[in-house]
């Protein structure tokens, strides 16, 4: 790219029922990967079916990207109420695709710098493959002012739409040369950024593909759930795995997608579910209940801002705290909160083994920002992954068995039924090492221990978080989950300007890694925290475990996820 | 019973034993669920029962199988969970009227229209026992109890109307102090392919006065002994509203042959999820379309 900063962010706007994420995502965001590109797209859209706002950003790099921006080079307007609310993003010279006979952009509404592309959408899709085809119009528009051929979008085209026949494919690749040609021919290649192909080899996906792929390579061959924004598509990609033996079971309600994952789990099939917060809220007891009986399942958070219902479609992190406690009296679960598709993969593969391995409900933590959106990383390298299906009894002698044995790991082992010999009773009240309902002190007593024993280890075996960059930083920068890349953004804009910072990512939530958090902090010159709610629930967390105060916070709950801009801005104040 | 059966009834039997109150109608209902299993040739192991929290819900403790006691009102989903993972066990679950037509219901609803195949026996006794004696959704109108001190305002569940509506495939009803009788169902129900609700009329000793032994005795008859024809929806409609003094039904009300939910999986049909070999899941196909 000849832009200095290597950084191209283009964005479409418009109404919900536009078909503004399949174009943005599927042909323009995909196209760029096929260059080699490394791309990261976020997209914002309301509770709705038709009607309302919708827009997607896409953000190209020719280094690897983390998140997006707020900065817009390019924006495709598909209605007046995307201009006047985008225009002021818009980069110094940037440009603005929009439709004139639609569109009326009076004297003034536009600032003078931005270069308008006056492109009839409708008209050229109209005469070339169809009316409906006027965003693929557009996006050969973007080729072309970015001085970038169409053979790659050709073949994305031909991978999206071959099943749809050949009509439709070679209707979408008229329309998009057309859209090219209209570009070439009235406004030239003057534009400011030149879309150079890149040399990246990755693959693209979105937060909850990487979870959902990897629960299948980690073997998940049973998930129930109810659908619930934004953890629904997870539901829709394990569905697609019905060939590699996935059962997916869309439930009556969330308490029986817990409890039927529970059941498959108990008879040694990993199983998980998945849901929001307002799910999870029914799902509390049979958290609990995967707790007491030592059942191991996999259940998917993804957060978004409540209480309640909230904001359906947005995003937050303000059920940190909630995860963690959630289910009666105490109850130890592993709470995982992964900050890229990479980190979603592995750690989702991780999950599974740990459930099984401790024996132990475990929560992998997402929102709505990651569970949406898509991003280049590295091809996933699955060679070294095991499967771990911690201890099962062998050849259990019925008159010995102990289901729940008070062991020195309070790790048991575990039979699955079918087993001769193993026959027990999971129980969800309190019980003995047989199993058996008991309500004595000294026994109370022995298996609680035994389950927090178990988590002990755990903790020993977790990485803890790890200090990354210069170990002078003047400021040291703590996020958990959805944060890390646009603390990674935000690191580099300061970079920049030559603040020297380093970024401590907290992936294990619980077990957390007190002693390693509190020791960078005490040897940190200054400290922040970014979170996505409004009471800093880490900072809180590492406080009650530590002792230990973070400096600044930076905390956002509009429902929107950080702009590494934002957080840079208010680094620096500091 | 043969010999034989009578050591499977001590091999089934359980080490914990019942904490129920005496003449409690579980002692029966738990004879006739062991009864019916020493007499299916089911290993033991290949059993799973599993019950919600309630007086019964403590049953599976005292039959020595698989079990699974979860939570108040839950039973059917982690049935359904267990049944998905490994098609081959034999199913059963156990719970009272409140766990499954209260706090469940919603459970029951759905999973009776999937037709799994699995067997559930439901401890009915009209009453809340464990929370010492409130009004349960099976209580009769105007019955009166600390929850309800002028009497039930609702119209009851009915068990068996909703269990053949909502598209159970096997709708019986037993009476705990008729075991044998109620094994019979047990048995049938357990070797029918397909959702089977067993609502048991079990008298409460401590807490309904109403519903009592003699009541039941006196109010029952059995359809088997009317000709009842279980494989006429209409007229299994017809015995399931009948609800008179002296004649009030028990027996199989509905039978239907269907296939069943797990038919309908061909991740299943070879072999049950639990066996899949996952040491190694090749993904690599899923990763090209990342691509």
């Amino acid at each position: 790219m000849e832009k200095t900063n290597n950084d191209f962010s283009w964005k479409i706007a418009g109404a919900a029922g536009d078909g503004i994420l399949n174009a943005g995502l599927l042909m323009f965001a995909k196209t760029c990967v096929r260059k080699g590109l490394y791309v990261f797209t976020s997209a914002e859209y309301p509770s709705l079916i038709r009607g309302g706002h919708n827009h997607l950003d896409v953000r190209v790099r020719h280094d690897p990207v983390y998140a997006h921006t707020s900065n817009v080079d390019m924006l495709v307007a598909l209605n007046k109420e995307s201009v006047t609310k985008h225009q002021h993003k818009i980069t110094r010279e940037g440009a603005l695709i929009y439709d004139g006979s639609k569109i009326k952009l009076d004297h003034g509404d536009v600032r003078k710098d931005i270069k308008k592309y006056d492109i009839s959408l409708g008209d050229i899709a109209a005469k070339n493959g169809g009316k409906i085809m006027q965003n693929t119009v557009a996006i050969g528009a973007t080729f072309a002012i970015l001085d970038s051929e169409l053979d790659a979008l050709n073949e994305v085209i031909e991978s999206i739409f071959s099943r749809k026949g050949e009509q439709v494919v070679q209707g979408n690749i008229k329309a998009a040369r057309a859209g090219f040609d209209y570009v070439r021919e009235r406004y030239g290649n003057g534009f400011k950024i030149k879309l150079a192909d890149g040399k990246a080899e990755s693959i693209f996906l979105s937060g909850n593909e990487a979870i959902s792929v990897g629960a299948l390579k980690a073997g998940c061959r049973f998930f129930s759930a109810y659908p619930m924004t934004p953890a629904t598509s997870i539901m829709h990609n394990l569905a697609k795995y019905e060939k590699y033996g996935v059962v997916v079971k869309h439930t009556e309600d969330e308490i029986a997608a817990i409890n039927m994952a529970i059941g498959a789990g108990y008879t040694g099939v990993r199983s998980m579910t998945a849901t929001s917060g307002g799910g999870f809220c029914l799902m509390t007891e049979g958290f609990g209940l995967a707790g007491q009986t030592e059942t191991p399942i996999v259940v998917v958070e993804a957060q978004r801002p409540g209480p309640g219902t909230g904001m359906a479609t947005h995003t937050g992190q303000g059920d940190l705290r909630f995860v963690l406690h959630a289910s009666t009296d105490e109850s130890p679960r592993v709470v995982i909160a992964p900050g890229d598709a990479n980190e979603f993969f592995y750690k989702t593969i991780d999950a599974f083994n740990l459930a099984e391995k401790y024996q132990i409900p475990v929560l992998i933590l997402t929102d709505k920002y990651m569970a949406e959106s898509y991003m280049t990383v590295p091809e996933f390298d699955t060679s070294f992954v095991k499967i771990d299906r911690g201890l099962l009894a062998k050849d259990p002698k019925e008159s010995e068995f102990l289901r729940y044995k008070n062991t020195d790991s309070g790790v048991s082992p575990r039979s699955l039924p079918s087993q001769k010999g193993g026959m027990y009773v999971a129980s969800s009240y309190e019980h003995d090492q047989h199993g058996f309902e008991r309500e004595e002190e000294a026994n109370r007593i022995m298996m609680h221990d035994k389950r927090f024993r178990k988590f002990e280890n755990l903790k020993k075996e977790l990485p803890p978080p790890k200090l990354e960059g210069t170990e002078d930083a003047e400021i040291t920068i703590i996020s958990w989950g959805s944060t890390k890349g646009c603390v990674k953004e935000a690191q580099r804009l300061l970079e920049n300007d030559g603040i020297k910072t380093n970024h401590l990512h907290v992936v294990f939530i619980s077990p957390l890694h007190d002693k390693e958090i509190g020791e960078v902090i005490k040897k940190a010159k200054k400290t922040v925290i970014v979170e996505g709610n409004k009471t800093a629930q880490l900072a809180g967390l590492i406080k009650e475990h530590t002792g230990l105060d973070v400096d600044h916070k930076i905390l956002k709950y509009d429902g929107r996820p950080f702009f590494p801009e934002e957080i840079y801005e208010e680094i620096k104040k500091l | 019973m043969s010999v034989m059966n009578r050591s499977r009834m001590d091999e089934l039997t359980g080490r914990e034993v019942p904490t129920w109150c005496p003449g409690c109608g579980d002692f029966n209902i738990l004879f006739g669920i062991k009864s019916a299993l020493a007499e299916l040739d089911i290993p033991r192991e290949d059993m799973v029962l599993v019950s919600g929290i309630g007086c019964g819900s403590k049953l599976p403790h005292f039959v020595n199988t698989y079990g699974f006691e979860g939570l108040h009102g839950r039973v059917l989903p982690v049935a359904t969970g267990i049944k998905l993972a490994n098609n081959k066990l034999t199913v059963i679950g156990v719970g009272g009227d409140g766990d499954a037509y209260g706090i469940g219901g919603n459970h029951f609803l759905h999973v009776i229209r999937r037709n799994l195949d699995i067997t559930y026996i439901v401890q009915n006794n009209a009453i809340y026992g464990l929370t010492k004696g409130q009004t349960s959704p099976t209580s009769m109108q105007g019955f009166k109890s600390p929850s309800t001190p002028s009497g039930v305002l609702e119209e009851p569940v009915n068990p068996i109307s909703m269990g053949i509506a909502g598209g159970a495939t096997y709708v019986a009803r037993g009476f705990a102090y008729d075991p044998i009788h109620l094994k019979k169902l047990i048995i049938d129900g357990i070797k029918h392919k397909g959702f089977s609700l067993i609502d048991v009329f079990q008298p409460c000793v401590t807490y309904n006065k109403i519903n009592t032994v003699d009541w039941y005795k006196e109010n029952t008859y059995k359809l088997e002994d009317k000709g009842h024809d279980p494989t006429d929806r209409v007229q299994a409609m017809k015995k399931a509203e009948e609800w008179a003094p002296k004649s009030v039904p028990i027996g199989l009300f509905y039978k239907e042959d269907k296939p069943t939910y797990e038919q309908g999986l061909p991740q299943m049909l070879d072999k049950p999820l639990v066996k899949h070999d996952i040491s190694n899941v090749d993904i690599s196909e899923v990763l090209e379309g990342f691509k």
